[in-house]
């Protein structure tokens, strides 16, 4: 039994207790995407993921041009892992167009793409420092990750935007010692990579806002479909490098890394044990590379790729890549359809963060190894 | 052909020049100057006979021999089988094969256009994480759905039965399929505008008849 309420007095309903909060568009740190996020006090009851807002159609773009016209402009939705976004478009034209791609070539393109994961990496993990509000984390890798642009930019002219990679090989072959320049390079961020450790890893900061916060199960994470260091850090041993090796990664010596947590924490470390499994990769691949010979097949001149399709997939810093190409006798590709880590973690975001404390979204969202661009396309 | 097209061909960066563009040079002249230059000059679209892969053939066997005539099994190559189902049939084939076969996620829903049959093709890419034997595997489930000429998405006869209580993993795929093809799936809790702008009043941008300007 309750007492009437004075005039003019209301008690509060559920609903007026609900605050809506646009986080982005225009925010900094989310990039170019909007999360419309419902919180009860400190805890966040529902969110709505909107991407969108720098979708560029690329695949539609892609239905316009050539094969070969294709290159550069598939490449810009992460401009700072080009060759890793290219990766899968060149094998899926080679084998729509039944290309060789010489020996020499394969090494130097892991090379490359192991480069450009770091670069990625590295990014990625600045940003992980800043939502934080842990500057000297900013500042570290952004800084590193110069050491990696020089070797790309000494290997293809470009220091961001390569287009390296190319149907049936690379652009141009390796400059002289690069050999030397690249191990030393390798070996000395090793060293300077053991020091993140300290500073951010067993960061009281780090752990307190990540360490249990949205946990994602092995069963869940299978359920909804993600990939990449979200899907392995909640226990899945799943690395296309590994189960679907592509060029010469079966030759080569590394591992996959797993974490069976599937916590925030877990989806931090992963990317950064990977950087030292790509240097792995990268010291192994110059090891084996064959000193000399041809590093591109050439195309016939306007190639057409037949009435055909095929599905190629690698695995990026964000998981695994695919393309859907389907042509039709055509210089032009009919339809291309990419289909991205980014979009496929995406999902998980309503999911982790309900009933999760606001201060937590950053490290929520940011674990997901999620690139507003490449989910838009 | 028009102009442009032809145009567009024309810029190649493997060939300083291509046959149409040679003008003045005779075709075995052009053939010549593709020699000397290295370039491969056969046929496009190269036969490539391969075997079928036993273990990829007994996957799409056991889908042929359960469903009989409502499949067809488009190809069989290493890693990568192709099945195609008529529209109705797709939600129990999708089910025997999460069930039976193992695969248990979606990588990406595409939708292809083919105005000349008036038709969309909308592409399931199956793979699993959990059956280690399927790791490599993807399985290309497609189907049929009618194309109108003037579309009116969510309203026409465009569409399909989801694949959502199948592969929760579809989600936003078919999503991002509703807004760019117009193929609306029934039994999708959610059929909104995920990627376009919420004011777009255009037809679905990814449809043939959908000109980029200026192209």
């Amino acid at each position: 039994m309750t007492t009437p309420l004075p005039p003019g007095i209301q008690l509060e309903k559920v609903d007026d207790r609900i605050m809506t909060l646009n986080v982005g568009p225009q925010h900094p740190g989310s990039g170019h995407m909007r999360l419309i996020i419902k919180v009860d006090g400190d805890y966040i009851v529902s969110c709505d993921p909107d991407p969108g807002y720098v979708h560029r159609g690329e695949e539609k773009m892609a239905e316009y041009r050539n094969y070969i016209q294709n290159i550069p402009h598939l490449e810009r939705p992460v401009i700072h892992d080009s060759c890793n976004v290219l990766y899968p478009y060149c094998l899926a034209v080679e084998e729509l167009l039944g290309i060789e791609v010489p020996e020499r070539a394969k090494y130097i393109r892991v090379i490359a793409s192991e480069l450009n994961r770091c670069i990625y990496t590295l990014y990625w993990l600045a940003i992980y420092g800043i939502f934080l509000g842990h500057s000297t984390m900013f500042m570290w890798p952004a800084g590193d990750r110069e050491l990696f642009i020089d070797l790309l930019e000494a290997m293809s002219g470009a220091r961001v935007t390569h287009a390296y990679l190319v149907p049936g090989g690379v652009r141009n072959d390796l400059p002289a010692n690069f050999e030397e320049r690249c191990l030393r390079q390798v070996d000395y961020f090793e060293k300077r990579l053991k020091e993140y450790q300290a500073i951010f890893y067993k960061n009281p900061l780090l752990i307190s806002r990540t360490e249990g916060t949205g946990i994602l199960s092995r069963t869940d994470a299978i359920r909804l479909g993600t990939t990449g260091s979200v899907l392995r850090a909640s226990g899945v041993d799943f690395d296309l490098r590994k189960k679907e090796p592509y060029d010469v990664y079966e030759n080569l010596d590394f591992q996959t890394v797993v974490m069976k947590e599937g916590d925030s924490y877990a989806r931090s470390y992963i990317p950064y044990l990977e950087m030292f499994e790509s240097c792995r990769i990268i010291r192994d691949a110059i090891r084996k590379m064959p000193k000399s010979g041809s590093v591109r097949t050439k195309l016939k001149p306007n190639p057409k790729g037949g009435n055909d399709e095929v599905y190629k997939r690698v695995e990026s810093g964000r998981g695994s890549l695919g393309y859907y190409i389907v042509s039709n006798n055509r210089p032009e590709p009919y339809r291309v359809k990419i289909s991205v880590g980014s979009f496929r973690n995406l999902i998980c975001m309503p999911y982790l963060l309900k009933g999760e404390l606001l201060g937590n979204m950053p490290s929520v969202y940011w674990g997901l190894n999620y690139w507003p661009v490449e989910a838009d396309r | 052909m028009s102009s442009e097209n032809e145009k567009d061909e024309q810029s190649s960066d493997t060939a300083a020049t291509s046959s149409e563009d040679a003008g003045s040079l005779s075709k075995d002249e052009t053939k010549k100057f593709y020699e000397e230059k290295g370039i491969d000059f056969s046929p496009d679209s190269p036969v490539r006979p391969k075997p079928i892969p036993p273990f990829e053939k007994s996957i799409s066997d056991k889908i042929a021999s359960k469903f009989g005539s409502k499949v067809n099994v488009d190809y069989v190559r290493a890693s990568r089988i192709r099945v195609s189902t008529k529209k109705e049939d797709i939600l129990d084939v999708a089910f025997f094969i999460r069930d039976e076969l193992g695969y248990d996620h979606a990588e990406s829903v595409a939708g292809v256009d083919y105005p000349d049959s008036k038709e969309i093709e909308v592409v399931y890419h199956l793979g699993s994480y959990t059956d280690d034997k399927l790791a490599t595997q993807i399985l290309t489930l497609a189907t049929r759905v009618p194309r109108e000429e003037i579309p009116n998405p969510g309203k026409d006869s465009t569409r399909m039965t989801s694949l959502r209580e199948v592969f929760y993993s579809v989600e936003f795929h078919e999503r991002e399929c509703f807004e760019m093809f117009g193929v609306y799936f029934e039994g999708h809790p959610d059929n909104r505008r995920l990627l376009l702008p919420e004011d777009w009043a255009d037809i679905p941008p990814f449809r043939k008849d959908f000109k980029i300007k200026g192209r």
